[in-house]
């Protein structure tokens, strides 16, 4: 009833390649961003804004990144955490080792430096596919993981290997605050968001999507394959360095690479599996279920279940209903959240009429 | 009408001392919150529910027995880590608050997660105990006010297995031409022994032959096709989790005999020996605490606890092991700080600021141990400003196939070389971050 597009007219380009061609849409997209970066810091408490929305914010860019590898260019990847730890320990060397170093510039060059590492474990893919290239990039995983920690420059030789995270100060402004520290973290993932939108929907993009769905009859058309996929690769890991380094910077400010491993890249690769392949929108369905449920479980089960079950059958009753839901989501709608979410715009177009 | 307001006026003050009542309850209800960080699934879950299992029980035993510490009543809530990193700074954020007075201390049991909250705990005020893990150079208090790694650290152990081998020998000028092979976990964990082993090495002229096992460690056989070719003396098994079992194993189908292998205290417990079935047998490692359930603190969670089915083990069998009693320790710890705290402070719940202070002057004297009922069970310590660690103490342990037996008394560590590069570490964090240290004369 109130989301129909009738009577909205295209008279220009412009309007007709506008990301939310429905006015709709784009109201509720500035209502989304109006209440993130209005009313979230000015309502919320230090708990949900610290231990709950920076991570979710995080991990959905670094979900965004594989998103754009594995959901649109359609390149398997495991390395996701690797590439985040290569972002966060490379700020963290740019801000140590050269003075009056911008933070913003040094999340930037951590992100190069990520897509750097990001084309050269992507150069496999130019010979080899699907299971077989997550193999190669299992390599960048335990190879970059490895290189961390064997090698004590990058962590300025610290005994135990771990960076400790400068402060983060731009513009003589120090962000010490939980709620700074958010509206930094929602700011550079809106931008980078937006950017990732208008990257799939553009050239790039597209090229992206032949490959993914068929990199002979790509290349027939014009295609350059190696271009594309290694951009691919470029791209996805400056997002996920990017989250990388923030993920170091914002939230948890003393990582050691041991924190990078494959099980923060399967968890990663779950986000996007879960919320959507090839769907930005996906990216933050799948990253707020992988990280907010199990937390809204322990708050569940320690709030209800404590003195009624034994504390280490509720513990693993969590990761047994966690499992579950996965399953349950995956049978009901395999292409995930973001397809239901499509699926249910589709309906409100025709409500209340069926047909 | 004489009656009516008679019965009214005896209403009232019955109402009036039953208000008194309900007041007096209110002010009694005097709580002390403890967030526990706990792990119960996961490839370490073992520790994580025996030690937490332990705690738990002990902070149970202080409420039934003795009414809480000072009549303040222990509370405590559990929050799942899965000894994930991210996972363990939100429940410290989610356990900040809670309670009267907000958490009185956190205590995660995973390195990782003490590093992820390292910089957070000055700011909200909350002291960080880290009893046999964590961050070493935490020891030096003039740089790290609020996180205490007690008892002993990887540093001072590393230290003391020297010593014992070199007992072993015969004395430490016999370990000249030795050489001891450390296979280690190749994480940041296990990388924290070569340090102050290589000095060590200079020090007493023996070999030192650094073994990396990869994560999480049940395959190692080229690091023992290595040992079988290097001939060492000695193998240290720097190892945590899978890793511990497997190389016993290997060890026992190298050949290599398992008297010679000395494991750290996150290699001596039941679940690393038990699983090697009679590999096992002969190893030796170290501990902070011993098993046993027949220490009288052990016995009086038995009597007080478990006989009123309080308990929070649900294989009580395991009560008396060794994770289970490095519970109690952190329990006695975490009691003991506060006890000092309300020496100062009053009888009332305490601030994470006034707990800092008690874990800062915490004095368990062999005295204390007695009364505590833990003499022999745990080391004597003292912490002061400066020195967060307080001990540096600790025993031997051999599986005898079928449960650990305590063979050596407490060995110090050689605090003479430790404590310097502790300084020297500290003072280069503090210097990275900006942290003039304090100066501990001025501390009250």
């Amino acid at each position: 009833m109130f989301y129909r597009e009738a009577g909205q007219f295209k008279t220009s380009y412009a309007a007709d390649q506008q990301i939310f061609p429905i006015t709709q849409d784009r109201i509720g997209v500035l209502l989304i961003l109006a209440i993130a970066f209005i009313a979230v810091p000015a309502l919320s408490n230090e708990y949900w804004i610290k231990a709950i929305l920076i991570p979710f914010l995080i991990f959905s860019l670094a979900a965004l990144g594989l998103n754009i590898l594995t959901g649109y260019a359609g390149q398997l990847s495991l390395g996701s955490a690797a590439f985040m730890a290569v972002g966060a320990f490379a700020s963290y060397n740019f801000m140590l080792r050269i003075d009056g170093m911008p933070i913003l510039l040094a999340f930037v060059l951590g992100g190069l430096a990520a897509a750097a590492v990001g084309i050269a474990f992507g150069l496999p893919s130019l010979r080899i596919k699907g299971f077989y290239l997550a193999v190669a990039t299992l390599a960048a995983q335990f190879f970059i993981v490895w290189a961390l920690t064997k090698f004590g420059w990058f962590s300025n030789y610290s005994s135990s290997g771990v960076i400790t995270a400068q402060e983060i100060e731009i513009f003589g402004f120090r962000f010490l605050s939980p709620e700074s520290k958010y509206l930094l973290v929602l700011s550079i993932v809106v931008l980078l968001a937006l950017a990732a939108k208008n990257m799939v929907r553009s050239s790039v993009g597209r090229a992206w999507m032949a490959v993914r769905d068929m990199d002979v009859a790509a290349e027939v058309i014009g295609i350059k394959i190696m271009q594309t996929k290694l951009l691919a690769f470029a791209v996805s890991s400056f997002y996920c360095g990017v989250a990388g380094a923030l993920y170091a910077y914002a939230y948890i400010g003393t990582v050691e690479p041991e924190g990078f491993n494959l099980d923060l890249s399967f968890k990663i690769l779950f986000m996007i599996i879960i919320g959507g392949v090839g769907s930005i929108v996906g990216a933050f369905l799948g990253a707020a279920f992988i990280v907010l449920l199990p937390i809204g479980l322990d708050v569940l089960v320690q709030g209800w279940l404590v003195g009624i079950v034994p504390p280490s059958i509720s513990s693993n009753l969590q990761l047994i209903v966690f499992g579950g839901l996965i399953i349950f989501f995956l049978i009901v709608e395999p292409h995930g959240l973001a397809r239901l979410w499509q699926i249910a715009k589709e309906k409100l177009r025709l409500w209340p009429f069926p047909h | 009408m004489m009656k009516t307001s008679k019965t009214l006026s005896r209403a009232l003050i019955a109402a009036g001392l039953l208000a008194g009542v309900v007041a007096d309850a209110a002010a009694q209800a005097k709580e002390q919150f403890v967030g526990l960080p706990s792990y119960r699934v996961g490839a370490y879950a073992a520790g994580g529910s025996g030690i937490y299992g332990g705690w738990i029980d002990y902070m149970m035993l202080i409420n039934e027995r003795d009414g809480g510490v000072g009549g303040v009543k222990l509370t405590w809530e559990e929050c799942e880590t899965e000894y994930n990193n991210a996972r363990g700074v939100e429940c410290y954020e989610r356990m900040k608050k809670k309670g009267s007075t907000g958490n009185s201390v956190f205590q995660p049991l995973s390195t990782g997660i003490t590093y992820s909250v390292l910089d957070k705990v000055p700011v909200d005020k909350i002291p960080m105990v880290t009893i046999g893990y964590g961050r070493t150079d935490a020891a030096d208090g003039r740089v790290f006010p609020w996180v205490f790694p007690m008892i002993t650290t990887y540093w001072s152990q590393a230290t003391t297995m020297v010593k014992y081998i070199g007992a072993k020998e015969g004395g430490l000028d016999k370990l000249k031409g030795k050489k001891i092979a450390y296979l280690y976990h190749d994480s940041a964990y296990g990388k924290e022994g070569i340090a102050v082993l290589e000095k060590q090495a200079q020090k007493y002229g023996f070999t030192f032959v650094p073994l990396a096992v990869a994560h999480p460690g049940n395959e190692q056989q080229s690091q023992w096709l290595k040992i079988r070719q290097e001939k060492p003396d000695w193998v240290i098994l720097w190892g945590w989790g899978v890793m511990n079992p497997t190389a016993l194993k290997s060890a026992a189908k190298t050949g290599f005999p398992r008297e010679k292998m000395v494991g750290v205290w996150w290699s001596g417990a039941e679940e690393d020996t038990i699983p090697a079935g009679d590999a096992a047998k002969g190893f030796t490692a170290a501990g902070f605490n011993v098993p046993g359930a027949n220490y009288p603190v052990v016995k009086a969670i038995q009597d007080n606890v478990y006989k009123k089915n309080k308990g929070n083990m649900e294989d009580k069998s395991r009560v008396g092991s060794v994770y289970y009693n490095r519970g109690v320790v952190h329990g006695i710890i975490t009691v003991e700080a506060m006890r000092t705290a309300q020496a100062k402070y009053g009888k009332r719940p305490l601030s994470g600021d006034e707990m800092r202070w008690g874990f800062e002057h915490l004095n368990i004297d062999a005295k204390r141990l007695k009364e505590l009922g833990a003499e022999g069970f745990m080391p004597d310590m003292k912490i002061s400003c400066a020195d967060h660690e307080g001990s540096g103490k600790v025993k031997y342990q051999q599986w005898d196939g079928k449960q650990w037996q305590v063979v050596s008394d407490w060995i110090d560590a050689d605090r003479e070389m430790v404590r310097p590069m502790i300084e020297e570490s500290a003072a280069k964090y503090a210097k990275e971050k900006n942290i003039t240290p304090r100066d501990c004369s001025k501390e009250s």
